[in-house]
């Protein structure tokens, strides 16, 4: 009989977090679904009386969230190639060769780690406006390629630190070259590593909001984060179409999360020590 | 290929870390001279020299001391919101009971959801003819007058650290369920043949088993909390009469809306050298143990 009861106030306060947590998400749901009219209907209703797609028609189409998740997917794309091929070869460097400074590069790299991105805000600005990539995409990517450098070097080697040192020595008994080792080899073998660094970067870059906030003037270069706040800012807020936006803006994670669960925890953890 | 083919590891190296070195650590360089100079966004060509100028400034600032009065309460309740829950939750569902799963994946939502999106659902929930209000007003009748919970600056600040304690609850459960994977059974069943009730395996099993764990969250909340922007900006804007401000968006404003590029870098600058301090005092603290 007690533990019954224990397990019935269990299940109660683990429902009631549950609900707590996920509520505010549903509440979200049901006003992208809400016709504009009904927003504020007192007494407010738990299920709509009216559902209607408007709002994503209206925020896909004539707001422009097809180009903002068009600018998204480019951004992270074109972000996560750059990341990709720069912190292997780096990570294959610190796994594979003893060369002077080695130690202090590493260290610089994982150093970096603790400083908050948004410190750098203002001589990044002050580079990418030099360089005259202002008001563009490359400005976003560049800074989240170099933002995104240390950590995944750091994944990445510890993954090719595992891999045995013999595979080198047949390949350099072959008459193979280090390129060779590289592409060939270690690469192809190290795919299980690409996926928490792909989330851990994902989560970054996708939901990236101050610095696309800082250089991106024109409407039409906007990534779905600065989008959504900008949206959200004008006049009286549409929140139906805010939170239609808003769903399409979190979908490819909720996608991500869905295909690669059990790599998440691997990938959060991650994310966790950039803070 | 160990230990030898100097010439194939700078040229593996080179690449990304000038990339990296370019983009990163030199604007890191360039901020410490800025914040030494007089200049303006409106005006880059005219900068001058002002020596600790700016710094002398930033302890003269009231805003400075009120962003930092209010990162500490913001810490102060998210922090250990975000702990204690996270771990009790992680507790409850550690074991296999029936449904866990489920449970899981609802209290990690929140986590993945961004901050942009997060924060705009706050916003219109606590709006002053929001969700809460009514629930308050109308549906339990609490109270008769409407509650406006965001130019109230204190209300404000409870509202934004709610905010920190709902997004990060699954991010601490997830850490510490891989952690209580780790504690051995074999010590539950011993403390129950001794007799000790749930709450004594708690705290004399498992948190001393799980002690390095609840370290590295703790840091990691901290550093978390000193880095709070998104929210802040979205929910208040620092306002109203900067009564919400905290160190990041204060030195966005300064920077950005009115332009002190000088101040702000040292205000940065500043900023970075707390948590750079925090950070070591607790490696410091958790080593001592």
């Amino acid at each position: 009989m007690r533990t019954l009861w224990k397990s019935i106030i269990l299940y109660g306060l683990l429902t009631a977090g549950a609900v707590l947590s996920v509520y505010p998400l549903i509440y979200m749901l049901l006003t992208a679904f809400k016709p504009m009219t009904l927003l504020f209907e007192f007494p407010p209703k738990l299920i709509p009386s009216e559902l209607t797609w408007d709002n994503f028609a209206e925020a896909w189409a004539s707001q422009n969230f097809s180009i903002y998740m068009f600018n998204s997917v480019i951004v992270t794309i074109a972000s996560f190639i750059l990341i990709f091929a720069l912190s292997a070869m780096l990570a294959f460097s610190f796994s594979r060769f003893q060369f002077r400074g080695k130690r202090m590069v590493f260290g610089i790299l994982m150093g970096s780690l603790v400083i908050p991105s948004l410190t750098l805000i203002i001589p990044q600005f002050m580079l990418i406006r030099d360089l005259g990539l202002f008001d563009s995409h490359w400005g976003l990517i560049t800074v989240y390629a170099a933002g995104g450098i240390p950590f995944t070097t750091f994944l990445l080697k510890g993954f090719f630190d595992s891999i045995s040192r013999d595979i080198d020595e047949s390949v350099e008994m072959d008459g193979g070259s280090a390129f060779k080792l590289f592409t060939a080899i270690i690469l192809p073998l190290s795919k299980p590593a690409f996926v928490p660094a792909t989330i851990f970067n994902a989560l970054v870059i996708w939901e990236e909001f101050p610095w696309a906030l800082t250089i991106i003037n024109d409407p039409l270069k906007r990534t779905l984060p600065i989008a959504l706040a900008n949206f959200q800012g004008q006049y009286t807020t549409q929140w139906g179409i805010v939170f239609a936006g808003s769903l399409i803006a979190i979908v490819p994670i909720i996608v991500l999360f869905v295909l690669l669960q059990r790599y998440f925890v691997a990938g959060i953890t991650a994310g966790a020590v950039k803070g | 290929m160990n230990k030898k083919g100097g010439l194939a590891g700078y040229l593996f190296a080179a690449p990304g870390f000038l990339f990296f070195s370019f983009f990163l650590v030199y604007p890191l360089l360039r901020n410490f001279m800025f914040s030494f100079y007089d200049f303006k966004l409106t005006n880059l060509n005219e900068m001058t020299f002002i020596g600790f100028g700016n710094y002398l400034h930033v302890f003269q600032d009231s805003v400075f001391w009120i962003s930092l009065r209010n990162i500490i309460i913001y810490g102060v309740i998210s922090v250990p919101g975000q702990m204690i829950l996270g771990f009790l939750v992680a507790y409850a569902l550690h074991q296999n009971r029936r449904g866990v799963t489920a449970y899981r994946v609802f209290y990690f939502l929140p986590v993945i959801t961004s901050w942009v999106v997060a924060s705009l659902i706050f916003k219109f929930v606590f709006t002053d003819q929001g969700l809460l209000n009514y629930i308050i007003t109308d549906a339990l009748h609490l109270t008769s007058t409407t509650i406006s919970w965001l130019s109230d600056p204190m209300k404000a600040l409870l509202v934004i650290s709610f905010l920190g304690i709902w997004k990060g609850v699954g991010w601490v459960m997830v850490i510490y369920l891989a952690a209580l994977q780790g504690v051995p059974k074999e010590l539950y069943e011993a403390a129950s043949l001794d007799g000790c009730n749930g709450w004594q395996k708690i705290r004399y099993i498992t948190l001393p088993a799980v002690r390095s764990t609840t370290l590295f969250i703790q840091l990691m909340l901290i550093i978390g909390a000193f880095n709070v922007f998104t929210s802040v900006y979205l929910v208040t804007n620092g306002g109203p009469m900067h009564e919400t401000e905290v160190m990041l968006t204060w030195m966005y404003q300064k920077a950005f809306t009115e332009y002190d590029l000088g101040y702000a870098s040292a205000l940065s600058y500043v900023f970075a050298v707390l948590i750079a301090c925090l950070t070591f005092i607790q490696f410091r603290l958790n080593k001592r143990d």
